[in-house]
């Protein structure tokens, strides 16, 4: 990115550079999501609907891990995925595809501990309903979730929120590279430790509105939605 | 029937990577130096337009590029702290290593000086900071510079975490705390500077291109002892056989000959040059 | 050829459920047999909405037990209907739909008899009271039960709702389909009712077909709740 140029002036001018960085923050932290929805949606109904012996220890567990902090999970995730680690082999260090895994698991414990409650609640107004017309265990998760899915939209915001925030993680499995894992989180950091405290903080202005727009889409896909299937 | 098309999505996006092409890339584990100078900025377009190759740059203190390379997670490293360097090769996990620029330290103070340094040398700078008790931010991460600022107390013949001793016949104290190290990279470190009116050990690259200089400047410069070399060592493939040998061999092929040498000459800032090619000056 | 399995006659033997310190319904001894429409009638907490639980499979009694055509677990072609309905997020034919298990013509017939052609695809929680009650009796149904369960399915409608529920419920009753409903309402009692079971504080206290209950109760509880009066 050109030297001493204003955020404003970058992204009016439509630089590349930023465009490419705003693509791929937004690209990682969405993959990140979905990735994380795959597994913790059905995981939370099923901790919802289930008393196995030990679930309340599970669910303490799940809820603190809503708190992993970023830096820890990187770490964990660099050494798994090192030349010199298990899962070396793979090759994915300091690739976009690690800081997706990497992300996923900072948002699983939120979608699954909130995927939990919100299907807990829903579950006490079906039960009866549901157990009525013999709905076996996998159909109740599938249909609780998708009678939950507004609700569920905002906990996978959550999910977002967090995946899009944080710098610790994506900084040490991406390593900040220039055009291939410099995310706009990492970018402000860089910027900060080169002095250029107005890019860095107008770079900062323009993560808050994207994340701002992304809330936003999904208020509105909501309100549709609801407005349909009321 | 929404649910398939949402997983198909969902799938998709995860799956479908947009990265570019990766046949022709490897990966040089450097330090915060080169990339917060700009260094890199200026001299990997001019090599890949030439060769075709991709350089991807991790920048991370010395200590934990040499790691990364332990780890074999980069294909060459790039930094400034000789004898690790001559460690690493020695341990088997580099091939060779090459000189390829130097630099120079500079110590950077704030205009006020009241340590009173300006213009002497480094040793009696240092000394002088000490008795003052002025602030002095280090780097503390193991680092090139960190290893060479903890040289540079040593010739001074100061220990900066020693506690404070009262100056006798002056009645004040020198009050403990003055030296801070923060454990982060350059840029970091001349913002703390910057905002609490501190010394600090610089290399001259990074503050160049350093924007938050608040009121601080150079104070010690030329001293012989503030001289600062470059090396460049392939990751032995001997010990990671997925080491990008062919590619990393190219980067620094170029890097010592008369092109690379004089791309890491033309990186001016404000007409000032910041780094010195010396790949042919033996011994370096 | 295996005789069919049915669940009648479905028979409560000496069934009790507490919970805590209360006991919600005792000793309960009643037999529903095939035919006309048993009405559980009584006042509110008298325990007609735990019967039909137990009656339903939904709960088990803490002593005693419940038999369905003589074995201990419940068939397959039990239906109920409650008094706040719950309704899948999705269109009126999409709830029928779920509760068939798949989406053929059956749907179409199935919300006709309801009434609920015309809103087919209409979101469901958008209906109205009462065509969310017959949205249910059709989900309900589309199961082809054996016994029909209602649990005060007309308490929070209007007459006209009402009269449209009962409509469709004395059509079902016709086509053979055993139905077991709890009211407090003595009107929709004697209106549907083949034969009444009437309850008090978690009790059987009266047993009898309609014509005979009506004109002479044999209790004084049943005569009390017959005058009007409140049978506490």
């Amino acid at each position: 990115m050109p030297d001493g140029a204003s955020a404003l002036q970058l992204v009016f001018g439509g630089d590349p550079a930023l465009y490419g960085i705003v693509a791929l923050s937004l690209y990682v932290s969405l993959s990140a999501v979905i990735l994380a929805a795959l597994v913790a949606l059905p995981f939370g109904a099923f901790l919802a609907l289930t008393h196995f012996p030990g679930r309340t220890f599970v669910v303490v567990v799940i809820n603190a891990f809503m708190g992993l902090p970023p830096v820890v999970v990187g770490l964990a995730v660099y050494l798994l995925l090192s030349r010199s680690g298990p899962l070396g082999f793979l090759g994915i260090l300091f690739t976009p595809k690690a800081m997706i895994v990497a992300q996923a698991l900072l948002v699983v414990p939120i979608v699954a501990a909130l995927t939990r409650q919100v299907i807990e609640d829903l579950w006490v107004e079906y039960r009866e309903e549901l157990t009525a017309l013999r709905v076996t265990p996998s159909r109740r998760v599938a249909t609780l979730i998708w009678d939950a899915r507004f609700s569920l939209v905002t906990t996978l915001l959550a999910g977002f929120g967090r995946a899009a925030a944080e710098v610790g993680t994506v900084m040490i499995v991406g390593g900040n590279i220039d055009g291939f894992t410099r995310t706009m989180t990492t970018a402000i950091a860089l910027e900060t430790s080169k002095g250029d405290l107005p890019l860095a903080m107008g770079l900062g202005l323009v993560l808050i509105i994207l994340i701002i727009a992304v809330n936003a889409l999904a208020w509105g896909a909501r309100r549709v939605g609801e407005i349909r299937a009321g | 029937m929404n649910r398939r098309i949402l997983l198909g999505l969902a799938l998709t996006i995860a799956l479908a990577a947009p990265a570019p092409a990766q046949d022709k890339a490897i990966v040089v584990a450097s330090t915060t130096s080169t990339q917060d100078s700009g260094l890199f900025g200026h001299i990997l377009p001019i090599f890949k337009a030439k060769t075709g190759i991709d350089v991807k740059v991790i920048s991370q203190g010395t200590g934990q590029a040499l790691d990364t390379g332990r780890r074999g997670d980069a294909d060459v490293v790039f930094v400034h702290a000789r004898p690790q360097e001559e460690k690493f090769v020695a341990d088997g996990f580099g091939v060779k290593r090459f000189a390829v620029m130097y630099n120079d330290f500079i110590l950077i103070g704030p205009k006020s000086d009241p340590a009173g340094v300006k213009g002497k040398d480094i040793e009696t700078a240092l000394k002088a900071i000490q008795a003052k008790g002025a602030p002095f931010i280090s780097r503390g991460d193991k680092s090139g510079t960190h290893a060479a600022e903890l040289a540079l107390w040593k010739v001074a013949g100061v220990d900066p975490q020693a506690p404070p001793i009262p100056q006798a016949g002056t009645g004040r104290e020198v009050t403990g705390g003055w030296y801070r190290e923060i454990g982060q990279g350059m840029g970091a470190a001349l913002n703390i500077a910057s905002s609490m009116n501190g010394y600090v050990l610089a290399d001259r690259g990074t503050w160049l291109s350093f924007k938050n200089r608040g009121d601080l400047d150079v104070v010690v410069d030329g001293d012989k002892r503030l001289f600062n070399q470059y090396g460049v060592m392939l990751v032995n493939p001997a010990t990671h056989a997925h080491v990008k040998q062919d590619l990393g061999q190219q980067f620094f092929d170029w890097l010592v000959s008369a092109d690379g040498q004089k791309a890491i000459a033309d990186y001016k800032i404000n007409g000032e040059q910041l780094f010195f090619p010396n790949a042919t000056v033996p011994g370096a | 050829m295996r005789a069919p399995v049915t669940d009648l006659p479905l028979a409560f033997e000496n069934a009790s459920l507490r919970a805590g310190d209360v006991e919600i319904v005792s000793n309960l001894e009643l037999d529903i047999a095939p035919g006309a429409p048993t009405i559980l009638l009584g006042p509110n907490g008298s325990g007609k909405s735990t019967l039909l639980r137990l009656a339903m499979g939904l709960v088990q009694p803490t002593s005693g037990g419940v038999t369905w055509g003589g074995r201990n677990e419940p068939g397959e072609r039990l239906a109920m209907m409650f008094q706040r309905p719950v309704m899948l997020r999705r269109s009126a034919a999409a709830n029928v739909a779920y509760a068939l298990g798949k989406h053929d013509k059956r749907v179409g017939e199935l919300l006709a008899q309801a009434g609920l052609a015309a809103l087919a695809d209409r979101p469901a929680r958008k209906l109205s009271g009462g065509e969310q009650q017959r949205l249910a009796l059709a989900r309900a149904l589309a199961r082809d039960p054996e016994i029909l369960f209602l649990d005060e399915p007309t308490a929070s409608l209007d007459p006209a709702a009402t009269k449209a529920v009962e409509d469709i419920v004395s059509a079902v009753a016709s086509s053979g389909v055993k139905i077991v409903m709890a009211t407090h309402d003595i009107g929709q009692a004697r209106r549907l009712a083949g034969d009444i079971v009437f309850l008090a504080r978690g009790r059987l206290i009266e047993r009898a077909d309609a014509a005979g209950f009506f004109t002479s109760p044999a209790t004084p509880e049943a005569t009390a709740f017959l005058r009007g009066d409140l049978v506490i």
